[in-house]
């Protein structure tokens, strides 16, 4: 049997081990390694899960079981190029919040956490963004857009962004 | 309120403010370079605990005290976590005080590892802030060029690494042994207590867990003085031998439905109908308010009665409030239906619990699924009294789960349904005309397909 092709690339595992040296153990890495690939791929695959592992000295289990108590990491397929966080928390309901994330799913045909068709832009609901100052608001990869109204969102999203870091 | 000139706040709106040169410009890390030449640790500490400086990410314990539950002379290595997993819906001062004066946070911190003798500090940042995230590591990078950071800090000996560690959106991460358990790779349930972080925590080692803002005023209480600070806020009880006053700025999170939402910093005490009104330009488009949270969702409602309450770490808890929490003041005004309030605090820490411990994972989903029923049209009159013994049994208080997140849950349900019944009463009736007496237990099933 062919073994599969391996998913980290030499720059990824060198990303990980630059970090290695902040924590006395290595299983500390194992979030800071699925950041660094979730970055790159935009989800973290079983295989990469099993290859981050063998990295960390660790059982694959080990490392699947912190992924998936997150919910953050996509592990089917990568979400979007553009990757939307609606807020629907308390401060970003009382002014629409749970109103902007329906619409925005209506508009682009998808459920929440859903991605569009051409792989451009997942929208998914979060809990409080830490910016009730500017609710309703969406974090689109790295960027806050603040006091979004159904219309301004939209025409937000269109925009192309840098990735997330 | 007595005449008050924001301090924490100080850089906001200064162009460069987040920049060393701009934070030494205003007076920052002489204090450090004063302690370094001149203190000795336990200084620090004795200076904090001077202070009645109490902790500002939540629970209000005293930061001096906690630094003293380290065991003495420890070999060490002792570890500081820096709690930047600021997720209580309607909270975001850490986040301003970390994007625009990053240096006032890493100055606290090195201040408290001094104090604590901790020679790693963590900064468990959470993921929603890049921002933050970008500001701290230049900060950072900045304080290492500087000599603040690293081996030998001015030839002193005392040696620190700070170093960012970034969550993944989870709420539980905000605990701090749940912070912890995080940190090393695992997924974030919090731990049995005892023992506590100062004597067993990160890595197994003694830990001392501290919120950015608590950081933030220990740098200022080393730069103006113990009396300083204690001339600011609420002096103790006199008649309460237990209460250690709230003394202090407090950086106050407005939002919601007001005119001017944001981050304000006030003394400890001001009432929520101040810091609304002469803050927050008060209730949006003339309404009034119908409840008010007073520190995060988790802390409860306050009626628009109650809010002459003073915002000091004793004063919400005496209108039922579970206490001041992160001061996230959020309004909801009077055309809100609290209903949908208590559905949306629902919905929240149903998604929020981590699982570990069964009322809490179990009471969270069904008080969801309760709420979704009654706003479906389908509620009953004993429905509340189902959502109340929910909310009385799930908790630390009750002694029914390991940390405190069942307690927040259930306190909104706890106040909303107490302060709100007639409310709650009149829309169940409203909505289902026909089915709001009946008392017959409800099939599981139906339930759960109501939502």
């Amino acid at each position: 049997m062919i073994a599969p092709r391996k998913i980290l690339t030499d720059e990824m595992v060198a990303k990980i081990e630059a970090l290695a040296p902040r924590y006395p153990n290595r299983r500390a890495l194992t979030l800071p390694a699925l950041h660094i690939v979730n970055a790159e791929l935009r989800h973290v695959p079983l295989q990469a899960v099993a290859e981050i592992a063998a990295v960390l000295g660790l059982a694959p289990a080990e490392v699947q079981d912190t992924l998936t108590f997150y919910q953050f990491f996509h592990q089917e397929k990568p979400h979007g190029k553009v990757r939307a966080f609606v807020c629907r928390s308390v401060s970003c309901a009382l002014r629409g919040g749970d109103h902007l994330l329906e619409h925005l799913c209506h508009k682009h045909g998808v459920e929440p956490y859903g991605t569009t068709a051409d792989g451009e832009l997942t929208i998914e609901p979060a809990e409080c963004l830490g910016a009730c100052d500017f609710a309703p608001c969406i974090l689109a990869n790295d960027d806050l857009l603040k006091n979004m109204t159904p219309e301004s969102a939209e025409a937000e999203l269109k925009k192309p962004r840098a990735r997330a870091t | 309120m007595q005449p008050f000139k924001p301090v924490l706040l100080e850089a906001v709106g200064v162009p460069d403010g987040h920049s060393i040169a701009s934070y030494k410009s205003r007076g920052g890390y002489a204090p450090l370079e004063a302690t370094l030449a001149g203190k000795q640790p336990l200084d620090v500490v004795e200076m904090v605990k001077a202070s009645g400086l109490r902790g500002r990410g939540g629970a209000g314990f005293p930061t001096g005290l906690k630094w003293t539950f380290l065991p003495k002379d420890h070999p060490g290595p002792i570890y500081l976590c820096v709690n930047a997993d600021e997720s209580e819906p309607g909270t975001f001062n850490n986040r301003i005080m970390m994007e625009d004066d990053p240096h006032q946070v890493i100055e606290g911190i090195i201040l408290s590892s001094y104090a604590t003798r901790a020679t790693t500090a963590y900064i468990y940042l959470r993921y929603e802030y890049p921002q933050s995230w970008h500001r701290l590591q230049a900060a950072i990078d900045e304080a290492y060029a500087a000599g603040y950071l690293g081996k030998n800090i001015r030839g002193t000996g005392f040696s620190l690494d700070i170093y960012l560690h970034r969550g993944a959106a989870a709420y539980i991460c905000g605990e701090e042994t749940g912070l912890i358990e995080s940190l090393e790779g695992k997924r974030a349930w919090p731990r049995i207590k005892p023992p506590f972080p100062a004597i067993e925590g990160l890595f197994r080692k003694p830990t001392v867990v501290n919120n950015i803002e608590t950081m933030a005023c220990v740098a200022q209480i080393a730069r103006r003085g113990v009396d300083w600070f204690k001339s600011i806020g609420v002096p103790a009880d006199p008649a309460n031998p237990r209460d250690p006053g709230s003394y202090g700025p407090k950086l106050y999170c407005l939002s919601g439905h007001v005119e001017k939402p944001g981050c304000y910093e006030a003394p400890l005490g001001i009432t929520a109908r101040e810091l609304i009104d002469r803050f927050g330009g008060g209730v949006w488009q003339g309404r009034r308010a119908k409840a008010v949270i007073p520190g995060g969702i988790s802390m409860g409602l306050m009626t628009e009665g109650e809010l002459d309450t003073p915002l000091d770490f004793a004063g919400p808890g005496k209108v039922g409030c579970l206490g001041l929490g992160t001061a996230a003041v959020v309004v909801i005004d009077d055309q809100t239906s609290i209903v949908d309030f208590l559905h949306n605090s629902c919905r929240f820490f149903a998604h929020e619990s981590c699982g570990q411990c069964t009322p809490c994972r179990e009471g969270t989903s069904w008080s969801l699924r309760l709420l979704e029923r009654i706003k479906a049209g389908k509620g009953r009159l004993r429905d509340l009294d189902i959502l109340l013994e929910l909310g009385n049994t799930m908790g630390m208080m009750p002694g029914s789960t390991i940390c405190g997140l069942a307690d927040g849950a259930a306190w909104p349900i706890k106040n909303a349904i107490k302060k709100f019944r007639g409310e709650f009463e009149d829309y169940i009736k409203r909505t289902n005309p026909s089915g709001w007496m009946v008392t017959d237990p409800v099939p599981a099933l139906q339930i759960v397909g109501a939502h």
